[in-house]
């Protein structure tokens, strides 16, 4: 580990005076990890670089770029980081222009503990560490085996934990809407407790992740009920993998099958009023 | 162009969950969890992951209030220090130390409770000492 994190600084040492800012690890206090902006002219901060734990940086860059829009920045990512920012991309939540990836390739135990398919990075340039093979998901595979009834009965007793902290949608950077259907009034209304069985809000969540999940685990490692969420959403993945050959963050120029785009002269031809 | 993050305590109850409150530009703009705290573990409940939204609220008392002629007014620090002190001392020299109470919160720092029962006991002269927490 130390001598990726080593490699990361000299990495990030040489890329910062050509830019305004880098995103990426820093250990605090009492060794807790949090994002941070690493600007040119401060570089005794990258002392405090830190490689893990992984933390939604995505977000980070959209919560930068909508104050600076053009500002020129580099941001280290791992596979599903990269993966996230591509997909953020394709909706208009961040820019690819001036932004340097810095690709962080996962080390084995890494990509154990995330049961990741795809632990690197695919686009970066710019990369630190030697990409490995993805590792089995033993959770979703052992889910994914199980009869429709035994699926219900598993996904209910788990949902019974949820203590609807919202907190899998908060931390998820490809859960970007404006208005949030999950606090219609419908769900949860004001000043009530939720629903004792809240499993709509995880199906519309699932739902509304199509052909966005990728499979960060963030929700996951979130949640305070332990619920092992990532299952359902890379099901999800399977299947729109399988229907509409679209896979996350994999190629930058492909539109995510729920965006419709319409062309010149579509909108005549379809007949509608 | 600045983004960090603050580690602190969630406000809102005795649990003691760390955060981090993201910082843009001295302006607060979210809160994250702290994934390697050794209570919190990464998580949050509904009200940790709100706890930077009362910071700006325009709802948030900027200011002491005092009663004059029935109506909240606006006061300073000292004002409202003063008005306190002067009653605490009246209650306490007319009908003894017994009379007064105070309430502790489990939504404040244990250091925050040890000064309050401190004050309490060493200040006013009174056991009278609870909290919302005990209900
Ligand atoms: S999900 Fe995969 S790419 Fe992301 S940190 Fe884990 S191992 Fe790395
Ligand atoms: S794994 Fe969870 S947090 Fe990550 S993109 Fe998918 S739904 Fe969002
Ligand atoms: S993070 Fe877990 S407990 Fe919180 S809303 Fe999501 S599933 Fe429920």
């Amino acid at each position: 580990m130390s001598e990726r994190l080593t490699a990361l600084r000299e990495t990030i040492r040489q890329i910062l005076p050509q830019v305004d800012g880098v995103i990426g690890l820093k250990t605090g206090p009492a060794g807790i990890v949090a994002p941070y902006l690493f600007k040119p002219g401060h570089p005794e901060m990258l002392d405090s670089l830190a490689l893990w734990p992984k933390e939604p940086v995505p977000d980070t860059l959209k919560i930068i770029q909508k104050a600076y829009p053009n500002a020129r920045l580099a941001i280290v990512c791992r596979g599903c980081e990269e993966r996230g920012v591509v997909e953020m991309f394709k909706h208009a939540q961040v820019s690819l222009e001036n932004l340097t990836l810095i690709g962080l390739q996962c080390v084995q135990e890494e990509a154990l503990f995330c049961r990741c398919a795809k632990p690197y990075t695919v686009h970066a340039r710019v990369t630190v560490g030697s990409p490995i093979a993805g590792v089995p998901d033993p959770l979703t595979e052992a889910f994914a085996a199980k009869s429709q009834a035994e699926k219900l009965a598993f996904w209910k007793e788990q949902f019974q934990h949820c203590i609807k902290c919202y907190g899998c949608r908060n931390i998820c950077p490809q859960c970007f809407c404006n208005v949030c259907a999950l606090e219609d009034e419908k769900w949860v209304e004001t000043g009530r407790l939720p629903l004792p069985n809240p499993s709509l809000y995880h199906i519309i969540r699932a739902m509304h992740m199509t052909a966005k999940c990728v499979a960060c685990r963030e929700c996951e490692e979130t949640c305070p009920a332990g619920i092992p969420l990532a299952i359902h959403f890379r099901l999800v993945a399977r299947d729109v993998k399988e229907m509409f050959h679209y896979e996350t963050g994999a190629v930058i120029e492909q539109k995510p099958p729920q965006l419709l785009t319409l062309e010149e002269g579509d909108y005549e031809r379809s007949g509608l009023p | 162009m600045e983004y960090h993050n603050v580690l602190t305590t969630c406000p809102y109850c005795g649990t003691g969950c760390a955060l981090h409150l993201q910082v843009l530009d001295h302006q607060l703009v979210g809160v994250l969890p702290a994934k390697n705290h050794p209570i919190s573990q990464g998580g949050l409940c509904i009200k940790g992951w709100n706890a930077h939204a009362f910071v700006n609220h325009k709802d948030r008392l900027q200011t002491p209030l005092v009663r004059k002629g029935g109506k909240l007014v606006t006061a300073t620090w000292d004002e409202a220090l003063a008005l306190i002190a002067e009653k605490l001392s009246a209650l306490k020299a007319e009908s003894g130390p017994d009379s007064i109470g105070v309430f502790a919160s489990a939504k404040c720092t244990n250091e925050e409770n040890y000064l309050i029962q401190k004050f309490a006991r060493a200040v006013i002269g009174t056991n009278n000492v609870d909290h919302c927490a005990r209900l």
